[in-house]
């Protein structure tokens, strides 16, 4: 293809994903831009040239070698749910931008620490943005079938890298503060995650089942090659501990890369974003995984004794075949990879430059004399420069270094260089003790360790000067060999390297913070970033700080780097979070945090603190003091929430006794009025058998009819009395329940024929109809004693609500499933609504009733619901379709013991 | 002859009130409720009236606030006559104007003779 079209397809390219960049970018928060799917895709720029061609290259050269970089982070993944999500937390509240700040800040916001690390980066990233350089450049003359120039200017790859430098720069650095969030990028490389996905599983279907009849094909004819069994056999023990070392190797590398920490920490907006990803991003890499192997075999069966460079097998199939609009979606695909690493690569690294060694050291004296509008300028200017000058350094290193060695190797290497951020930066998520000093010496020396056994040998491979270096050791000594030192001769160089240099940069750490104690900084971070969980709203107040500082000062400061209103705008929320007079005049230790937090995402953590410490007068703490206060604020935080549940529980008990005081209160009352009610009604008969008593006492003249009458009175009073006192005392005797409930097996109608016999005399009387319906077989457990007493009531009342002629009262006996119901009701003028449920009360006395004095004591109806309830039934009053009254009661049929 | 109102609803203890009073050379009017009071007092207007408290529709409170505003039983006498026994609701009684407060079980010749100090016999 000629390279002029592929270039035209490449700014097309470009330009899409300039859209898309600047259309996340505007469109702002919206869901397409900010959910979980977008982040989980971002992280795929693990994947980059190296994944897409590489792997490719190794599996036909050495069979599976290429799949403990893939199951190294899936192995991991699970635990990101803790540990990335702990991270991401310490991160957002201390406004981190880089993995060099994370680490920097946890030590005592060292600015050398900072240095350390991003040169440690510097090193590690740069060769490796240079092999997506190459593999661009390559892949670009494969699909255009040209020859790379040596003349610089006069290859085309020169000025797609060109391209890539200035989009980067422009799209990397939007905003001031480095910790915000670039949708436009994140967006930009999501998309490329889809892409190179698709194309590079579009060039596994072409191979396996266009150019192959699928896999078994490519196997029975891949298995008849020469060295197919030897590239296919995993070795031994060696083997075995190189896969491990190499699994370790990228299981550092997902969390210690600074493009994983940019798109999986800094560019991430929710924290929830992690579930979706533990569970995608294995997937996108096992789905990255299905082809490789049938690719690379297909490629060994088609170019058997050719010499091509396995690592581009999967455009040269499709070019074999003439397919050559497959051919480009490949170098598209693999061109997505490389860009994606490219950009986001070299924004967090040139972030580090700026923050963590640029400004730090040198510039930070300059811009605080600057206006602020020049400040940021400067600072975005840094960086945009940073970009553009990394990726045409990184360039500058692919065309003079050749780099000769495969894409696999130099990713490793990459590799191995940034595992040596871990022993400092695991242990400054889980070990209270590491200290500034540990962590400085144990990377130096990791670092060292590195350049001796893997950079200088694979620089010397590279020149191929002298190798007596590498086969006889520094100086001569055996022992030195770089390539098996003291004597570790069964270990590959990668896996070699990682052993020695993180054994010792790990021993480093460790034997160093235990011995020298870190200053109350680094103890303060170190608490702060362990219980990340416990100060995750308040974090100002976990810091310690004591000396004095004035408001105003800090604030100049500010203003200098964030402008007058946002200063404002942030010392207003500052003063609302912590209830903090306007007018106060000294700053405390929180305003200093944070104000150094606000600076952080501008010039990085080591240059903030020594900006406020520029205006501040800090009195020294020591030690001691630092952890008797983490130890007090710790104990006041229990004692703070042991005195919250405490008054919860008070609360509770309190809410508790009130309720149960104004029952007592309303059962008091209704005490009361049923004392009242009783003594009345006592003192009613009472009363009438004195007036009698003393009229018959007093008055000799008293005709006879009448004597007898009072007579009479005085009987029928003292029964009345007598009926009243009885059944108080069998209220009584339910209501506290000392009332016994015989109970045995009775046929209701029988039994509501035994309660009418005795008052079939007043029924008489009032030529009352009485009518009895239902199945007289129908049975029921019951006390009957107690149901005659209830239907005697019910059947009573009916009789005294029955007009004087033409009363009719019917009871019926109801079949209902589990419960006998029976309704007495009456032909009378009803109940009023509201006293349907009054008229159970104690000396209920209806508003409404039209006959003169009740007959009955009030308690009657009293009663019965008590008998009812005592045989778990229920009993209620309505109107019956004439307007009577109507009585219900059910009965279950068998009673539970 | 003197009228007296006995307003009760047990119509024994009105029985034994009947009696004295007639034998008392009274008149005798009957309400056993207050509304049967108030209906009897818009033709007949007492000396004197009997008034138990608990009755049935209209109670004993309630109908001396509707007595006491008929201007033309301003003269007429009234008597609370009542098993309610409690300071409180003796207080009440007198405070709605009643001219005495005698409770059941009560002595007929003392109701007699407070129903004669009253009509200043």
């Amino acid at each position: 293809m000629n390279s002029i079209v592929l270039l035209i397809i490449l700014a097309l390219y470009l330009g899409l994903l300039f859209f898309i960049a600047h259309w996340a970018e505007k469109k702002g928060n919206i869901r397409w831009t900010n959910n979980p799917y977008i982040y989980s895709l971002s992280l795929a720029v693990y994947c980059t040239a190296w994944t897409y061609y590489g792997s490719i290259g190794v599996a036909a050269n050495s069979g599976l070698n290429y799949l403990p970089v893939y199951l190294g982070p899936v192995i991991i993944i699970p635990a990101w749910i803790i540990i990335l999500k702990k991270i991401i937390r310490i991160s957002r509240v201390n406004k981190v931008s880089s993995i060099a700040d994370f680490i920097s800040l946890r030590y005592g916001n060292s600015r050398f620490l900072g240095a350390v690390v991003t040169i440690v980066c510097l090193f590690g990233i740069l060769p490796y943005i240079a092999l997506q350089l190459k593999s661009i450049a390559e892949t670009f003359h494969i699909v255009t079938n040209t020859q790379s120039s040596s003349y610089i200017f006069d290859d085309s790859t020169t000025y797609v890298a060109f391209a890539l430098a200035i989009f980067s720069s422009i799209y990397g650095t939007r905003y001031v503060d480095a910790s915000e969030k670039r949708k436009g990028i994140v967006t930009a490389v999501a998309l490329e995650s889809v892409l190179k996905l698709v194309f590079f599983l579009t060039i596994g279907l072409y191979v396996t089942f266009y150019v192959f009849d699928g896999f078994d094909d490519i196997y029975a004819k891949a298995s008849k090659l020469e060295l197919f069994r030897q590239k296919n056999t995993l070795g031994g023990l060696p083997q075995a501990i190189n896969w491990f070392f190499l699994c370790i190797l990228s299981m550092f590398a997902i969390f210690l890369l600074p493009r994983q920490f940019q798109v999986s920490v800094i560019e991430n907006n929710r924290e929830n974003h992690v579930n979706t990803a533990v569970w995608l991003f294995p997937l996108y890499l096992l789905l990255f995984n299905i082809f490789v192997y049938p690719i690379a075999w297909g490629g060994n069966i088609l170019f058997d004794g050719q010499a091509v460079n396995s690592d581009t097998y999967s455009l040269l199939i499709p070019q074999h075949f003439g397919n050559e609009a497959l051919t480009v979606l490949v170098f598209l695909g693999g061109f997505s990879a490389a860009i994606s690493m490219i950009v986001v690569s070299s924004i967090g690294l040139s972030t580090m430059v700026s923050n963590n060694l640029i400004i730090p050291y040198g510039l930070l004296g300059r811009l605080k004399n600057n206006e602020q509008s020049t400040i940021n300028k400067k600072i975005v200017n840094i960086r945009k420069i940073g970009i553009f000058s990394l990726i045409i350094m990184a360039y500058f290193i692919y065309r003079f270094f050749a780099l000769d060695y495969s894409l696999f190797s130099i990713g490793l290497v990459a590799f191995v260089i940034i595992a040596q951020l871990a022993p400092s930066f695991f242990g400054a998520l889980f070990w209270r003790r590491g200290s500034r000093t540990g962590a400085v010496w144990g990377l130096i020396v990791g670092f060292v360790i590195c350049l001796y056994t893997l950079l200088v040998p694979y620089a010397l491979g590279i020149t191929s000067s002298d190798t007596s270096f590498i086969t006889q050791g520094l100086f001569g000594v055996e022992l030195l060999k770089p390539l098996q030192l003291f004597g570790l001769d069964y270990l590959q160089p990668v896996p070699h390297a990682l052993f020695w240099s993180l054994l010792f940069n790990f021993l480093i750490y460790v034997a160093v913070s235990v011995s020298f104690k870190g200053n109350y900084r680094e103890r303060n971070y170190a608490e702060m970033f362990l219980d990340i969980n416990k100060y995750i709203t308040m974090h100002e107040n976990a810091f310690i700080w004591k000396g004095t500082a004035y408001r105003t000062d800090i604030e100049k400061v500010l203003i200098k780097f964030l402008g007058e209103e946002r200063t404002k705008r942030a010392m207003n929320i500052f003063n609302v979070k912590y209830n903090v007079d306007k007018d106060e005049k000294l700053a405390d230790a929180r305003l200093i945090k944070f104000s150094e937090n606000l600076l952080t995402g501008h010039i990085g953590t080591a240059s903030a603190k020594i900006l406020i410490a520029s205006v501040v007068k800090e009195e020294k703490i020591t030690l001691p003091e630092v952890l008797k206060i983490l130890e007090e604020s710790k104990e006041n935080i229990i004692i703070n929430k042991k005195l919250t549940e405490t008054s919860n529980e008070l609360k509770e008990i309190s809410a508790k006794l009130q309720e149960a005081n104004a029952s007592l209160m309303i059962k008091d009352k209704q005490k009361d009025e049923f004392l009242d009610t009783v003594t009345h009604e006592l003192r009613t008969p009472i009363t009438a058998i004195r007036a009698s008593s003393e009229i018959l006492y007093d008055d000799d003249e008293i005709p006879e009819e009448l004597r007898k009458q009072f007579l009479q009175n005085i009987i029928s009073e003292s029964d009345r009395l007598n009926r009243l006192i009885d059944k108080i005392l069998d209220l009584e005797k339910f209501e506290t329940g000392r009332q016994k409930v015989n109970f045995a097996t009775h046929k209701m109608v029988e039994t509501i024929e035994n309660a009418i016999e005795p008052l079939q005399q007043l029924i008489n009387n009032k030529h009352i109809h009485v009518h009895v319906e239902g199945n007289g077989n129908l049975k029921a457990d019951y006390d009957e004693d107690r149901i005659v007493q209830v239907v005697t009531n019910l059947v009573s009342n009916a009789i005294k609500f029955c007009p004087d002629t033409n009363g009719l009262i019917t009871i019926a006996v109801y079949d209902k499933h589990e419960v006998v119901q029976v309704e007495v009701s009456d032909n009378g003028k009803g109940i009023a609504p509201n006293d349907f449920e009054t008229i159970f009360d104690k000396f209920y006395q209806s508003t409404n009733q039209n006959f003169k004095k009740p007959i009955g004591s009030g308690l009657g109806l009293a009663i019965c619901k008590q008998i009812i309830e005592h045989h778990k039934g229920k009993i209620w009053a309505t109107n019956n379709a004439t307007g009577g009254a109507c009585l219900s009661f059910t009965i279950p049929k068998k009673q539970q013991s | 002859m003197k009228k007296i109102l006995i307003v009760d609803d047990e119509p024994n203890i009105v029985m034994s009130l009947e009696y004295t009073f007639k034998k008392n050379s009274f008149e005798v009017y009957i309400a056993r409720d207050g509304q049967e009071a108030l209906d009897i007092l818009k033709t007949q207007l007492p000396d004197i009236i009997i008034l138990d408290i608990m009755m049935p529709l209209v109670d004993g409170f309630e109908t001396l606030e509707h007595i006491k505003k008929n201007e033309k039983l301003q003269h007429c006498k009234v008597i609370f006559l009542s098993a309610k026994n409690k300071e409180s609701d003796i207080e009440k009684g007198l405070a709605l104007g009643a001219d005495a407060y005698l409770t059941k079980p009560f002595s007929i010749k003392k109701v007699v003779e407070q129903v004669n100090e009253l009509l200043g016999n």
